[in-house]
């Protein structure tokens, strides 16, 4: 029972972030509208940068800002398990402002879309081209 | 469709979970994305640089070359949201009635086809669905805007020492712009912030940042290498590239700043830059 | 960090989620994509990823949530599935 437990506590984080994945690879296939499938890019995208999160973190360490960087106490010797690993965190800073980036590229299209069909259900849209 | 995408998606996150089994264990010190890079930026980003914030340090001066492509993305994203979206002035055809409100006395006035109003600053134009800003909402939003702009300005400049830098700041920044839209209407956010304004902005964050890397090749030392900026600061090479982080990061901040004003101009209105949300 | 209060988030980002994508009404949709994103940051920041915490508080919660409105608002409200 112990081993289910301890088990459970250090897989769960990564079981959570397929479940979100998988929902929003879901979303991108099976979903009718645009929107929708744009809510499921996004999730999809925000469970990778929560598995980066994930690796990066370490038991007992803390956020990785040095203390006493500079003041009286600075230049004491800086132990690398004191700290967070930061460099998944660099990473996906970026991932995230270039996400806001991608969704407004295809909220656009989506309106440009919308425009010329007068609908956001993919099987509408797709009729109205078969009938032209 | 919906069989199909839900025999792909369990066959993958079955194999996904199976894969997790061989995963280290979570917040394991020891893992191996733990135990081989990490301790040296964390452990020599305060002497090389003097930054305490290891993020910081590392998106903008060792992965500086990485992150000016980004905010090269970015750029380009809010380039493409206005050709996809924007109707120039020839194709996008005049309403046949346009209103006019005198901003002394809150009068509207109608005017058809083919009249003109006097040229004076009397006058504002409004659109056909204009209603009076709520007088909490527009009061609210005033009193809030200067500190929620004031914040953004101390996290971009306090990046070093705190969570932040360019990227939170200049989304922070252009959120107060748009909470100024949503609160007045985009007409007069617009007047405040003109589009080529914001296309300048835009292009000039970048090149804040280019520009600092060629100045550091133009110094004879490598591209994005801020300890060649030493002379031209007066400080020792450690602190140029501590101040170096930061030239960056305005330049960043400000890109970013425009690329969500000009994003959220174009959407909200599709393009016609009147009746916005 | 506190491991209750972890799974429990973890198991709201999870409800969040299914519920931003089921709903048949596209503004609630990006509301509660909007609450989604406010849980992630929630987590982020217990897991000690403050920078990323923070960026997605700012960009995720905030700015996508007003383009999503913003683009509901130019299309339509109204969705099949």
């Amino acid at each position: 029972m112990t081993d289910l437990i301890s088990m459970v506590v250090a897989k769960y984080n990564y079981w959570i972030y397929i479940t979100l994945m998988m929902i929003g690879l879901y979303a991108i296939i099976a979903k009718n509208n645009l929107v929708k499938k744009i809510v499921g890019m996004n999730i999809f995208q925000t469970a990778i940068i929560l598995f980066y999160v994930s690796i990066s973190v370490k038991k007992g360490a803390t956020i990785p800002i040095l203390e006493h960087g500079h003041g009286p106490d600075a230049h004491h010797v800086v132990h690398a398990v004191d700290y967070i690993n930061p460099l998944p965190h660099v990473l996906m800073l970026t991932a995230i402002v270039v996400g806001v980036a991608t969704l407004g590229v295809a909220l656009a299209l989506a309106i440009r879309v919308y425009n010329n069909y007068n609908t956001l259900e993919e099987d509408k849209i797709l009729a109205q081209i078969r009938e032209k | 469709m919906k069989i199909i995408g839900l025999i792909i998606t369990v066959t993958t996150g079955a194999l996904l979970f199976y894969a997790a089994g061989d995963f280290p264990a979570w917040s394991d010190p020891a893992s191996p994305a733990s135990t081989y890079l990490s301790p040296h930026f964390i452990e020599k980003t305060m002497e090389e640089t003097s930054v305490p914030n290891i993020v910081t340090a590392v998106l903008a001066d060792y992965r500086g070359f990485d992150t000016m492509f980004e905010t090269a993305v970015i750029f380009s994203a809010g380039v493409v949201c206005f050709f996809l979206l924007r109707i120039s002035r020839r194709e996008d055809e005049e309403p046949e009635t346009r209103y006019y409100r005198h901003v002394l006395t809150g009068v509207t006035i109608q005017l058809k086809e083919g009249h003109e109003i006097p040229p004076s600053a009397d006058f504002e134009r409004i659109d056909s669905m204009w209603t009076p800003p709520d007088l909490i909402i527009k009061t609210g939003c005033r009193l809030l805007i200067p500190f929620v702009q004031l914040f953004a300005l101390y996290v971009i400049a306090h990046g070093h020492h705190s969570p932040g830098g360019g990227f939170q700041g200049g989304v922070i920044l252009g959120a107060s712009v748009i909470l100024f839209a949503i609160s007045h209407d985009l007409r007069t956010a617009v007047r405040r912030m003109s589009e080529k304004l914001i296309g300048i902005l835009c292009a000039a964050g970048v090149l804040i940042y280019a520009g600092t890397g060629a100045l550091c090749l133009l110094l004879k030392l490598n591209f994005l290498d801020y300890s060649a900026l030493a002379g031209v600061l007066h400080v020792d090479p450690i602190t140029a590239r501590s101040h170096g982080i930061l030239i960056v990061e305005i330049g960043v901040g400000i890109a970013v700043l425009a690329t969500m004003i000009w994003i959220y101009n174009n959407i909200s209105s599709a393009g016609r830059y009147r009746q916005g949300l | 960090m506190i491991w209750p209060i972890d799974l429990a988030i973890l198991t709201l980002v999870v409800v969040a989620a299914i519920s931003a994508l089921m709903v048949k009404d596209l503004l609630g949709a990006s509301v509660l994509f909007g609450s989604y994103s406010f849980m992630m940051c929630l987590l982020w920041s217990i897991m000690g990823a403050v920078d990323v915490a923070f960026t997605e508080a700012s960009v995720g919660a905030g700015v996508s949530t007003v383009l999503f409105v913003a683009a509901v608002f130019r299309t339509t409200r109204r969705t099949r599935d």
